[in-house]
């Protein structure tokens, strides 16, 4: 498929756009990747996604999908001959969006709660994500049965929807001197997400920690 | 193996409704157990630990939470009628209103419908703009879904009857014939599928539900 028949809308520090560039990866799937410049949407943007006018968006010849996880579960069903994102049990499929969505509804707010709570705040939303990771590390032991992934042998839909955080995740972790991935609280996470930014498909699209760091100091500054 | 079939709801609650409404279309026997929310059963607790809370589907002893898994895990597990489309395109654009719904709309219109009276049309202007949305994703459709129900459909449930139930209760006007024609009519023709008017609870008992509701919280 020529490459200018894909084209995915995003941003490099963006975990949501991080996810549509691992499926497309996954897929061997040639995208062009135009990245939206901060602080200002573009025409196509709000073109493609005029309702929620946020990135990323995928346009496929010239048919617009907006949604990161509804992104990969398309690139997972029209580009069906490569390797399977979603598992191929429906229990299993239905365990993996579970937690994808407990990820993004429950989990990822915290992240933000922590950046711009007071002190008080902050603390219990550090605890929370404590918390959180203390569950997450459970249903990877629970879902992974003992191999690499939560996908199993190669990553899949949990592994991409919980790994495009694991920049911002250190990025936490550096402004408030915690570990939220540690040797003793979530061993099995912490070598997960090794495997997962060494994937063949993940390398290279997780930002360095420093430079999202120095960006997260730009963005969040007050003006 | 025989298939065992088993859902926790709550009879007010439009998300467990929702899952019956996809069981049923599928023609799936399955035994309902009705869950007092006030004194959450241990079964509940156990098979949905993280949020303990309805509609949880049971499927052979294996638990599912959270309608909009339950309702994609349905269509996958049982042949039949399709709840979500075929094309890859159209499953993403019905998943992307099903999502909408939920996430955009449902607090808009929860906002209103319990908001005191000085913040109503703040709240209004934007449960408004919502329906606008629906309403221009509808066009000239019958249904989210085509000539027939689909996900978006069932997912707009309680557009369609839980808000006309209670803004009748609350006297404001959010959905109305005037303001959204097309969203109107198509809450009427949801309503009118046969599948849908068994699976609602009545009205005026919905209604009774929600003004002890409100006069609790006074």
């Amino acid at each position: 498929m020529a490459g200018k028949d894909v084209k995915l809308l995003g941003a490099w520090p963006s975990p949501f756009v991080i996810r549509a560039r691992i499926a497309l990866n996954i897929k061997s799937v040639d995208y062009e990747f135009i990245q939206e410049k901060p602080g200002a949407k573009s025409e196509l943007l709000l073109k493609s996604n005029p309702v929620h006018k946020k990135i990323p968006v995928l346009i496929h010849g010239d048919r617009p999908i907006c949604e990161s996880l509804i992104i990969v579960h398309y690139i997972d069903e029209v580009w069906s001959h490569g390797p399977s994102i979603l598992p191929s049990d429906p229990y299993d499929r239905a365990i993996a969006r579970f937690w994808a969505a407990y990820i993004d509804e429950k989990w990822f707010p915290l992240m933000k709660a922590i950046r711009t709570a007071d002190a008080d705040g902050k603390k219990a939303a550090i605890a929370q994500m404590e918390e959180g990771m203390a569950v997450l590390e459970e249903a990877f032991t629970k879902i992974s049965k003992g191999k690499a992934f939560f996908g199993g042998d190669r990553i899949g839909f949990l592994d991409i929807a919980f790994g495009c955080f694991l920049a911002w995740l250190r990025v936490t972790e550096k402004s408030n001197g915690v570990k939220l991935l540690d040797e003793s609280k979530t061993p099995a996470l912490l070598k997960w997400s090794e495997r997962f930014c060494s994937d063949a498909a993940v390398k290279g699209i997780i930002p360095e920690t420093e430079k999202l760091a120095e960006f997260a100091k730009n963005l969040f500054k007050p003006k | 193996m025989a298939e065992e079939v088993k859902l926790f709801g709550f009879w007010a609650s439009p998300f467990s409704r929702r899952v019956e409404v996809a069981l049923k279309l599928k023609g799936i026997p399955y035994e309902y157990i009705e869950e007092d929310l006030s004194n959450k059963s241990p079964l509940l607790l156990k098979y949905n630990p993280i949020y303990k809370k309805i509609p949880v589907l049971v499927h052979n002893g294996k638990p599912i939470a959270e309608s909009h898994v339950i309702l994609e895990y349905v269509d996958e597990t049982w042949k039949g009628y399709p709840i979500l489309p075929e094309d890859p395109h159209e499953r993403a654009m019905a998943r992307f209103w099903a999502k909408f719904l939920d996430e955009k709309c449902l607090p808009a219109v929860r906002k209103v419908i319990w908001a005191e009276e000085k913040e109503q049309g703040k709240a209004m202007e934007e449960a408004w703009e919502c329906l606008k949305v629906l309403e221009g994703a509808l066009k000239d459709k019958k249904f989210f879904g085509g000539e027939t129900i689909g996900l978006v459909d069932i997912v707009g449930n309680y557009i369609a009857f839980w808000v006309r139930a209670f803004q009748e209760v609350v006297g404001i006007e959010l959905l109305t014939v005037e303001k959204f024609p097309v969203l109107f009519k198509w809450s009427e023709e949801f309503v009118g599928c046969p599948i849908i008017k068994e699976s609602l609870p009545p009205r005026e008992k919905i209604m009774a539900f929600h003004k002890s509701r409100l006069e609790r919280a006074k």
